[in-house]
C-alpha cells in the first residue's frame, strides 16, 4: 500500500516536472487532485480501513497531496513565467527608432538674448518697459540733449516717414524719456526693442535691437553704474569679466563712458571689445522731462542685443540673425 | 585726424613712449591709434643732386643723369622721369639699396648705358599711393644725407578719433593740451607767433550777425612770391595728416589749422571787390567752390561775400574765383570763428565735406583767431616772403569770460567717490582752468576759451572723473531704491506666448520691419501703409502693416534652401496710418505653416498641414482665453474665401486664421499653399486668474449623438444648441467625428457629439441621462432639422 503511494508520488512528480505547458499542467492537476483524481480516489479507500490504519494512511495521503499540490503550483508559476517571458519577448520593439509626433520649435536668438538680459536685470528690480518705434524728433533727439544740427545726429543716420515729420527711433532712449515724463523717481527700467539706422553692410543692419537701462533715484552715481554693469556682464557671460570704463560721449549722459571687456581669443591672446555705452544722466535730460536734477540723479546704459548675442554664442556674422535661415535658428532650440 | 608724433612732441613731451601716451589718451576719452610714418622704410636711399642730364642715346624718354650723392664720385644714373632735370634734388637709391616692396638696387645697364642707382618717386618710397615723376626735394637738401633721416621716417602717425564734444582736440595744440593735463606736464610752446607789420593795407570786414560769426580776423600779405615752394618738412607733416600739397599759401593755412585748430582761408586779395561781408545767403544766390561745385543757396547758408558776389561758403569751402593761384602775389587771410549752427548742416546738405566744416561743426576756440592769423603770417613770410599788413578785426576781440560754480559735494555724489579738494583743484588746473575757492566747499571755475565745451557743472565733474581715471572709481554695491509696479498674473508676457508656440513646434523668426510694397499689397491691400522717406532699397520701402509681408519672404528663402516643412512665427509691431494721419502701432503675433503636418517620420501617414492643425495650436495658445473666443467664418483678402476664420474674443476681433488665397500663389510665385494666422497681441495676453470649481465625487456618464445635418450647419452652432438645451447636468459637449459620403445624402454630413453628464451631489440615474440626452436631440432636430443617424 505504502509502496503504491510512494510510486504514485514519484511518478506524479515526474509528470509534473515533465509537463511543458500550463494547460497540460492543469489537466494533470485535475487528474491527480481533482474530484476524481488519483489522490482523491485513494482517500476514498479510507472508508474501508480500520481507525488506527485510517489515521496513518490519511496522514500519508495528505502529505502526498500537499507535496503534489506544491509541485504543481511551483511548476505552474515557472511555466506561467516562461510563457509571459516568451510573449513579452515577441513584443520587443526597436527602441532606437525615433519618437513620433511634432518636433519642438524655438525662440529666435535675439528673443532668447533679450529674455536672458531682461531676467538678469529683473532680478535686481528692473522693470521691462516698451514704447513706440515711430517717434517724433523731441523724444528721439531733442529731449535727449541732441539738438538739430548736432554732430551726434550724424552718428545715427535716421529713417524718416511722413516727409520728415516723424522718424524711426534710432535708439530705445525715447522709452526712457516717455517713462520719466510719466513717473517720478525712483525709476528702474530696462527698455528692449527694435531700433533703426540707415546703415546696411556686413556689420550693420538697418534694423537691430537695443536694450537700454535707466535708474533715477536719490544720489545715483557712476560707482553704482559700474557695479551694476560689472555684475551684469559677469552674470551674462557666466564668468568673471574684466571690464574697462573709458570716458566717452553721448549727449544724454555726463560723465559718459564706453564699456570694454577683455575678450580672450582661442590663440590665448586677448583684446578689448566695446560692448556698451553708459553714463550719469545729463542734468538737461532730467530737466527736459520735469525731474529736478538737484534732487535726483540717475544712470543710463545701452547695449546692442545682436552684439551681446554674437559674443555669447560665438556668431560672427550679423546677417545670420535677419536671414532667418532655419538651419541657423534651429541651433538655438 | 592724423598727426605726426614728432609734431606733437614739439609741443608736449612727457617721459613716455607713444604707446603709453596713446593708452593714457584712450583712458582719457580720446581714441588714438599709432601707425608708422612710412609703412615700409627704404634702406640705402639718400638725397641726390642732379648735376647733369642728357638724353639717352638709344631712348627718347630716358635721360642719363649725373647725380651727386655727397661722395667724391658722382653716380651715372639712367632715369625715365619727366621731371628729372639739372639742379633737381631727389631721393637716390644707391647700389645695395632696398626699396619698399623688396626691390634691390644693383648695377645695371639700360639700353647699353651703365646705371649705378635709381632716382625715386614718392610712390617708390611708399610715401604715396601713386605719384608722377621724381619726388622733388628742397633745394637746400644736403646731397648724401640719408632720406630716412632727412624726412624723419622714424616718426609715427597718430590717428585720432574724437567724440563730437571734443572738437578742441582737433589740432596738435589741442591734443598737446590734453596730453599735458593727463600726464601733469607743461606745454613746451605757446600759440603766439610774433610778426612785424610793415604796411597799411586793410580790407573792411562787416559781420551781419555775431550769432553766426562772433569773431573775424583778416589780413593782407602783399608781395608774396609766386615761386615759393612748400618746404619738405611741412610737406611731410601734411602728408602724415593726409593732406595734399596744393600751393604754399594754402599749405600753410592747412598746416596752421592742423597745428592750432583754427581753419583759415586764403583769398587772392586782387580778386576781391570792395569789402568783405559775412552774411546769410539770399534765396537763389549761388557760389562756385574750389572743388568746381556750384551750389545754389536756398537755406540761408552763411556766406563770405565781397561787394559784388559770394566768394566762399563760410566755414566750409572757399570759392573758385577768389582762391589763391600760382600767379597770386597779394593774399587776404581769413581767420574767423563761425558758430557751429551756422555751418552745421550746410556741408551735409550740399554734400561738401571739408576739414574746416568738420571743425566748425564741433566748435573752434573763439579766442584763437588772431594768434592763428599771426602764425600763418609768420610762416608765409618765412616761406613765401611778403609784406605784412595790419589785422582787421571784426566782431568780438575777446571771447566772453565763462565762470562755472563747482560744488565738491556734487562731484562726490555724481562720481560716487570722495576726491580730496586739493586733488580736484590740481586736476582742473592742469586743464588750464582757474579755480577760486568759494564758501561752502565750492569753487568758481574760470574756463579758458579753448574749452568751449565746458559750460555747466556736470561738464567739470566729467573732467574731474576723466583725469582722475574712471578705473579708479570703485564699483560698489548699493541699496537700490525700487518702485515696484503691480504684478499681473492675468497678463501673459510676450515670452510666455513665444514659449507656448515653440513648445508646439513653431520656430520664431525676426524679420526687418521694412517690407516690399508688392508683397504688402498682396497680403494687406486695404492697409493704410506707411512709406519710408529714405529707404535703403525698393524692397524695403514700406513699414510692415502685416507680419505676413515678412513671413512669406522668409518662407521662400528657406524653401529655396530645401526646407519644405516649416512652421514660422513672429512677434512684432505693425504700422499703419490712422485717419488723422497719425501712426497706429499694433503688436501682433503671426505664423505660417507649410509642408507636411509632421516632420518626416516613420509610422505616421504623411499629409499636408491644414487649417485644423494650426487651429489646434492657436487654441492651445489661447489657453483659458479660449473659453470666450470664437472662430467665425470670414473673408480676408489674403485668405482662401472658404477657409478663413476671424478670431473674436468677447466681440472684439483678434485677427484671422486661414489658408493663403490660391491667387497669391500665382501673384507671389509661391511654391505651395500655407496656413497662416495673424493676431493682435494685446488681447491675446489677457487670461483669467484660475478659479477652479469643486470636483464632483460622482461618476459622469456619456451619451453619443450621431446627427445628420446639412453641410451649412456649423459645428459650433450644433454645440451651442446642445449646451443651451442640455440643462444643468450637461458638463461638456464636443465633436468627436465628422462623416460625409456613403449612406448620406448630398450636401449633408454626419456630426457625432459626445455629451458628458454629471452632478456634483449624486450619481445620475439612467432615466435622467436619457431624458437630458433626448432633450438635446430634440432641440437639435427642431433647430437644424438634425436627424439621428442609425
Amino acid at each position: 500500500m505504502s509502496d503504491e503511494l510512494e510510486q504514485l508520488q514519484q511518478s506524479a512528480l515526474a509528470d509534473i516536472a515533465a509537463c511543458a505547458e500550463l494547460r497540460a499542467l492543469e489537466t494533470l492537476r485535475v487528474e491527480l487532485l481533482g474530484k476524481k483524481g488519483r489522490v482523491t480516489e485513494l482517500l476514498k479507500q479510507l472508508g474501508g480501513m480500520a481507525p488506527e490504519q485510517r489515521k496513518a494512511f490519511g496522514e500519508r495521503v495528505n502529505r502526498v497531496k500537499e507535496a503534489l499540490s506544491a509541485a504543481l503550483d511551483a511548476r505552474s508559476q515557472t511555466l506561467a513565467q516562461a510563457e509571459l517571458n516568451a510573449r513579452l519577448s515577441s513584443e520587443r520593439i526597436d527602441v532606437s527608432l525615433p519618437g513620433r509626433g511634432e518636433s519642438v520649435g524655438g525662440l529666435h536668438p535675439i528673443s532668447r538674448t533679450i529674455r536672458r538680459i531682461s531676467q538678469l536685470f529683473g532680478e535686481i528690480g528692473f522693470e521691462v518697459v516698451e514704447g513706440p518705434e515711430i517717434e517724433d524728433d523731441f523724444h528721439n533727439f531733442g529731449a535727449l540733449n541732441i539738438p538739430e544740427l548736432h554732430p551726434a545726429r550724424a552718428m545715427q543716420d535716421t529713417f524718416y516717414v511722413f516727409g520728415g515729420e516723424r522718424l524711426l527711433r534710432t535708439h530705445t532712449s525715447p522709452v526712457q524719456i516717455r517713462t520719466m515724463q510719466s513717473r517720478q523717481p525712483p525709476i528702474r527700467i530696462i527698455c528692449p526693442g527694435r531700433v533703426y539706422r540707415v546703415d546696411s553692410d556686413r556689420t550693420h543692419s538697418p534694423m537691430f535691437h537695443q536694450i537700454e537701462g535707466l535708474y533715477v533715484a536719490d544720489k545715483v552715481s557712476l560707482a553704482d553704474l559700474k557695479y551694476d554693469i560689472q555684475t551684469f556682464l559677469s552674470r551674462f557671460f557666466e564668468r568673471e569679466i574684466e571690464a574697462l570704463f573709458r570716458p566717452s560721449y553721448f549727449p544724454f549722459v555726463e560723465p559718459g563712458a564706453d564699456v570694454h571687456i577683455r575678450w580672450h581669443l582661442p590663440d590665448g591672446s586677448s583684446r578689448w571689445l566695446e560692448v556698451m555705452g553708459c553714463g550719469v544722466v545729463h542734468p538737461k535730460v532730467l530737466e527736459n522731462v520735469g525731474i529736478d536734477p538737484e534732487r535726483y540723479s540717475g544712470y543710463a546704459f545701452g547695449m546692442g542685443v545682436e552684439r551681446m548675442a554674437m559674443l555669447r554664442y560665438g556668431v560672427d556674422d550679423l546677417r545670420l540673425f535677419f536671414n532667418n535661415d532655419l538651419r541657423f535658428l534651429e541651433q538655438f532650440r | 585726424m592724423k598727426l605726426s608724433e614728432a609734431w606733437l612732441r614739439e609741443w608736449v613731451n612727457p617721459p613716455a613712449t607713444i604707446e603709453q601716451i596713446a593708452q593714457r589718451l584712450v583712458m582719457g576719452g580720446l581714441e588714438l591709434e599709432v601707425e608708422p610714418a612710412v609703412s615700409e622704410p627704404a634702406i640705402g636711399v639718400v638725397v641726390g643732386h642732379i648735376t647733369k642730364a642728357e638724353r639717352h642715346p638709344q631712348a627718347d624718354r630716358l635721360q642719363v643723369c649725373e647725380v651727386d650723392v655727397g661722395e667724391a664720385q658722382k653716380l651715372q644714373i639712367v632715369c625715365g622721369a619727366a621731371n628729372a632735370r639739372v639742379g633737381l634734388k631727389a631721393p637716390c637709391a644707391k647700389i645695395g639699396a632696398r626699396l619698399p616692396g623688396g626691390l634691390a638696387i644693383t648695377q645695371a645697364k639700360l639700353r647699353g648705358v651703365d646705371s649705378s642707382g635709381m632716382l625715386c618717386s614718392a610712390k617708390e618710397l611708399a610715401l604715396a599711393e601713386k605719384s608722377e615723376g621724381l619726388l622733388e626735394l628742397d633745394a637746400e637738401a644736403k646731397p648724401g644725407q640719408a632720406i630716412d633721416q632727412y624726412l624723419n621716417f622714424a616718426d609715427n602717425i597718430l590717428n585720432l578719433e574724437i567724440t563730437p564734444n571734443r572738437g578742441d582736440c582737433l589740432s596738435v595744440l589741442g591734443l598737446a593740451r590734453d596730453v599735458a593735463a593727463l600726464f601733469g606736464v607743461n606745454l613746451k610752446r605757446s600759440a603766439s607767433a610774433p610778426v612785424v607789420v610793415e604796411g597799411h593795407q586793410t580790407l573792411k570786414v562787416e559781420i551781419e550777425s555775431l550769432e553766426d560769426c562772433p569773431s573775424y580776423a583778416g589780413r593782407i600779405v602783399d608781395r608774396v612770391s609766386p615761386k615759393a615752394r612748400t618746404p619738405d618738412w611741412m610737406r611731410e607733416r601734411l602728408r602724415r595728416s593726409g593732406i595734399r600739397c596744393i600751393h604754399p599759401v594754402v599749405d600753410i593755412t592747412n598746416y596752421v589749422m592742423l597745428e592750432l585748430g583754427q581753419p583759415l582761408h586764403a583769398f587772392d586779395a586782387d580778386k576781391l571787390v570792395g569789402s568783405v561781408h559775412v552774411r546769410r545767403a539770399r534765396a537763389g544766390e549761388s557760389v562756385t567752390l574750389l572743388n568746381e561745385q556750384t551750389l545754389v543757396c536756398e537755406n540761408r547758408e552763411l556766406l563770405i561775400c565781397d561787394d559784388k558776389s559770394a566768394v566762399a561758403l563760410a566755414g566750409v569751402m572757399g570759392g573758385a574765383a577768389s582762391g589763391v593761384s600760382e600767379s597770386s602775389t597779394r593774399v587776404f587771410l581769413e581767420s574767423a570763428c563761425f558758430a557751429p549752427n551756422a555751418v552745421a548742416g550746410t556741408g551735409r546738405r550740399h554734400k561738401v565735406f571739408s576739414d574746416a566744416a568738420y571743425r566748425f561743426e564741433r566748435g573752434v576756440d573763439p579766442g584763437l583767431q588772431r594768434q592763428a592769423l599771426d602764425r600763418a603770417t609768420q610762416l608765409i613770410v618765412q616761406i613765401c616772403g611778403g609784406i605784412v599788413q595790419p589785422i582787421t578785426q571784426a566782431g568780438r576781440n575777446q571771447p566772453d569770460v565763462i565762470s562755472i560754480n563747482l560744488r565738491r559735494s556734487r562731484v562726490t555724489q555724481v562720481l560716487g567717490l570722495e576726491i580730496p579738494a586739493k586733488e580736484i583743484e590740481a586736476l582742473l588746473t592742469r586743464l588750464g582752468l582757474l579755480l577760486r575757492a568759494e564758501i561752502g566747499d565750492s569753487w568758481a571755475v574760470r574756463v579758458p576759451s579753448h574749452r568751449y565745451d565746458l559750460r555747466i557743472e556736470a561738464d567739470l565733474i566729467e573732467e574731474v572723473g576723466r583725469l582722475y581715471g574712471y578705473d579708479r572709481i570703485a564699483a560698489k554695491p548699493y541699496a537700490a531704491q525700487l518702485a515696484r509696479q503691480p504684478s499681473q498674473e492675468a497678463q501673459r508676457s510676450s515670452d510666455d506666448l513665444r514659449l507656448a508656440l515653440a513648445a508646439r513646434g513653431w520656430q520664431e523668426v525676426v524679420n526687418l520691419a521694412f517690407v516690399e510694397p508688392r508683397i504688402q499689397q498682396a497680403v494687406a491691400p486695404q492697409a493704410r501703409t506707411i512709406a519710408v522717406d529714405n529707404p535703403i532699397a525698393d524692397t524695403q520701402s514700406q513699414m510692415r502693416a502685416s507680419l505676413l509681408a515678412g513671413l512669406i519672404p522668409t518662407w521662400l528663402y528657406n524653401r529655396a534652401r530645401q526646407q519644405e516643412r516649416l512652421r514660422l512665427f513672429e512677434l512684432g509691431v505693425c504700422f499703419e496710418r490712422d485717419e488723422q494721419g497719425g501712426v497706429i502701432e499694433t503688436a501682433r503675433i503671426a505664423g505660417l505653416a507649410a509642408g507636411r503636418v509632421l516632420p518626416e517620420q516613420w509610422g505616421s501617414a504623411a499629409r499636408e498641414v491644414d487649417f485644423y492643425d494650426v487651429k489646434a495650436d492657436l487654441e492651445a495658445l489661447l489657453g483659458s482665453a479660449l473659453a470666450d473666443c470664437r472662430f467665425i467664418a470670414d473673408a480676408h483678402p489674403a485668405l482662401h474665401p472658404g477657409r478663413c476664420a476671424r478670431l473674436e474674443r468677447a466681440g472684439k476681433t483678434l485677427g484671422h486664421l486661414g489658408e493663403l488665397h490660391p491667387q497669391l500663389r500665382q501673384s507671389l510665385d509661391l511654391p505651395s499653399g500655407a496656413i497662416v494666422f495673424e493676431l493682435e497681441l494685446a488681447a491675446l495676453r489677457e487670461v483669467a486668474v484660475p478659479k477652479p470649481a469643486p470636483l464632483s465625487e460622482f461618476p459622469s456618464s456619456r451619451r453619443d449623438l450621431a446627427l445628420v445635418v446639412g453641410e451649412e450647419i456649423s459645428a459650433e452652432a450644433l454645440l451651442q444648441c446642445a449646451r443651451q438645451s442640455g440643462g444643468a447636468l450637461l458638463r461638456e459637449a464636443r465633436v468627436f467625428d465628422v462623416y460625409r459620403g456613403k449612406g448620406l445624402a448630398e450636401n449633408s454630413k454626419s456630426v457625432a457629439l459626445g455629451l458628458h453628464f454629471n452632478d456634483a451631489s449624486r450619481t445620475l440615474t439612467l432615466e435622467e441621462i436619457d431624458a437630458a440626452s433626448s432633450a438635446i436631440a430634440q432641440a437639435l432636430s427642431r433647430e437644424f432639422g438634425a436627424t439621428i443617424r442609425q
